[in-house]
């Protein structure tokens, strides 16, 4: 596993495919090893990824050598620090194809811009007996805030169900639009089950019953090519750290006249155009939202990453998490006697497997996994519901990214029958 | 060379001591670690302040299950008040393995569990007042 960054097959060279070998020289992290000597087998992207020298870089830049406030300061690097937090913006909005930069609201994270959504436009558009529509599979991120604004509100929550694959019942869908809900959320990707959502299709739908739409993306933005006008979107939710970003940057994305016609979610500095003793005025979009002295840093490695997911090319990044999703699908059930998978095809599937060993729970999977240097998720991974829902009390979960190679997939394979073989003797 | 899952640990787990329903039990209490998903109920007959019987049931991963198959050995016959002056590092001795954070939840829920089931039942004694107390000493007092 030591020359992961230098092997690999000869025919990954066809264009548009990533290379995921050459681009692991770009993660320091990888070349580092564990407390027996062991390299890093990073297997819980979906819980957060590694970082590529860009953002590290990007972020080190801003506190070596323009370290300031934003939107304050006359002089030379508080301009360089507003012009890099801006530029970040327009990087994002090309990223997920928003029509104008000025619709990006920064935040610390997917869950930081849901409870925006709720406290926001919720509280204002959420009344006695209104419903709003989710699906057994969001992670708590995107449940919990429902519930505090219905139990508010008195509204009512409704939930659309899956299928024991995993997939989303769009025939039960269909039926509680019925209801004519206010809004529906959901996510585009499965944090759990990998299961990639017909979103257009859910989209349309829910317009077509005066719904409005709010999408998690933070699984997907990372991992699939995301155009919210083509998904026509009306709230896009995802963090900056899942996309090889910082930890503590974000985005909501929304339509302009949605953010205009809300009222700010956090007050303070920066989001008013004039205060007063006892009124003020709002800024414009998006600093309305943006109170504060902001994760500037962060921000800015936001921006890093989104260049460097750019130029792998989206089309390619799916490619590949899609092709390891295939392969461990293929592989797992070969090499491990007895794991139990969870979750639909590869088609169907973003980077993530899900799986237990019987009779063995997953924190003693993961324990003895990381002696190996492999790093697996294991719990519930924020999805509660979603693990009753298969009667489970918690599942293991390998989860990738574009520095993900097949060889940790077989490392997987190793690791999982020594667990195995620990158990049983 | 594997400190955490030692031959004994594993064999606990597969075969915990004291597995199973107590009938009438004077304290019981279920715990759970919502994070992992173990859950384990804690079942005890406590007389004249000692814990005749212990039993617990429950689900949960190889340093749960072990840490209470081992420490319910470990309080039987013991007074309440020896039980309840148990403490974190006691089942960490008793365990004899190295846990690491991560994993001192998964080791501490049997003890949590215990204290749990012996305050509701103090709980419920002191609510009940003086004239069940007296008839209730027989029961169980400490």
């Amino acid at each position: 596993m030591a020359d992961l960054a230098t092997t690999g097959p000869t025919s990954q060279a066809a264009p548009a495919r990533l290379d995921p070998y050459s681009l692991r020289k770009d993660f320091p992290i990888l070349a580092t090893s564990n407390r027996f000597g062991k390299p890093l087998v990073y297997l819980d992207s979906a819980a957060t990824s590694l970082k590529p020298l860009a953002v590290i870089e990007a972020v080190d830049g801003y506190n070596r050598e323009y370290s300031s406030n934003i939107h304050r300061g006359i002089y030379e690097i508080a301009e360089r620090a507003t012009e890099a937090y801006e530029a970040t913006r327009v990087k994002v909005a090309r990223l997920i194809n928003a029509p104008e930069p000025a619709e990006i609201v920064f935040v610390r994270n997917a869950t930081e811009a849901i409870n925006l959504v709720a406290y926001s436009w919720g509280r204002r558009n959420i009344g006695r007996g209104d419903t709003i529509v989710l699906t057994e599979m969001e992670h708590h991120a995107n449940l919990v805030p429902w519930q505090l604004v219905v139990q508010e509100m008195d509204g009512d929550l409704e939930f659309v169900p899956i299928t024991d694959d995993g997939i989303l019942r769009l025939e039960v869908y269909e039926v509680l639009l019925h209801l004519r809900p206010k809004l529906v959320a959901f996510t585009q990707v499965s944090n759990m089950l990998g299961t990639i959502n017909p979103v257009r299709e859910m989209v349309e739908m829910a317009h077509a019953a005066g719904a409005l739409v709010l999408i998690d993306g933070a699984q997907a933005v990372p991992h699939v090519p995301v155009d919210v006008q083509e998904l026509g979107a009306d709230f896009y939710v995802f963090s900056g750290h899942k996309m090889l970003g910082p930890t503590g940057s974000g985005a909501l994305w929304a339509r302009r006249e949605l953010l205009e016609a809300m009222p700010p979610f956090m007050a303070g500095g920066d989001m008013i155009r004039e205060v007063h003793l006892r009124r003020s005025e709002w800024n414009e979009i998006p600093y309305k939202f943006e109170a504060g002295t902001p994760d500037i840093a962060a921000q800015i490695g936001m921006g890093a990453a989104a260049d460097y997911l750019m130029g792998l090319g989206m089309e390619a990044v799916r490619a590949h998490e899609q092709e390891l999703a295939r392969y461990a699908l293929e592989v797992l059930p070969r090499e491990v006697p007895g794991i139990e998978l969870y979750g639909p095809a590869a088609e169907l599937r973003g980077g993530v497997v899900s799986f237990n060993l019987p009779g063995i729970h997953p924190h003693d999977v993961a324990q003895i996994l990381d002696r190996s240097g492999i790093c697996v998720r294991a719990g519930h991974h924020c999805t509660m519901p979603l693990h009753e829902r298969f009667d489970l009390a918690a599942t293991a979960r390998a989860s990738f990214n574009v520095y993900t190679v097949p060889e940790e997939i077989d490392a997987l394979a190793v690791g999982l029958r020594e667990v195995a073989r620990i158990f049983d003797r | 060379m594997d400190d955490l899952y030692r031959d004994y640990i594993l064999e606990h787990y597969r075969h915990p001591h004291n597995f199973g329903v107590l009938e009438a039990p004077t304290a019981s209490y279920e715990g759970s670690n919502p994070l992992c998903g173990d859950r384990i109920t804690m079942m005890l007959r406590v007389e004249d302040g000692v814990v005749r019987e212990v039993a617990f049931t429950g689900r949960g991963c190889a340093i749960s299950q072990a840490s209470a198959s081992l420490l319910t050995d470990e309080i039987k016959g013991k007074t309440v008040e020896e039980v309840e002056a148990m403490t974190p590092d006691d089942v960490l001795e008793l365990i004899g393995i190295e846990i690491s954070p991560a994993r001192l939840k998964c080791a501490l829920l049997s003890l949590d569990t215990v204290a749990h089931a012996l305050a509701d039942e103090a709980a419920e004694k002191a609510e009940s007042g003086g004239s069940v107390s007296a008839s209730a000493s027989g029961a169980g007092q400490g």
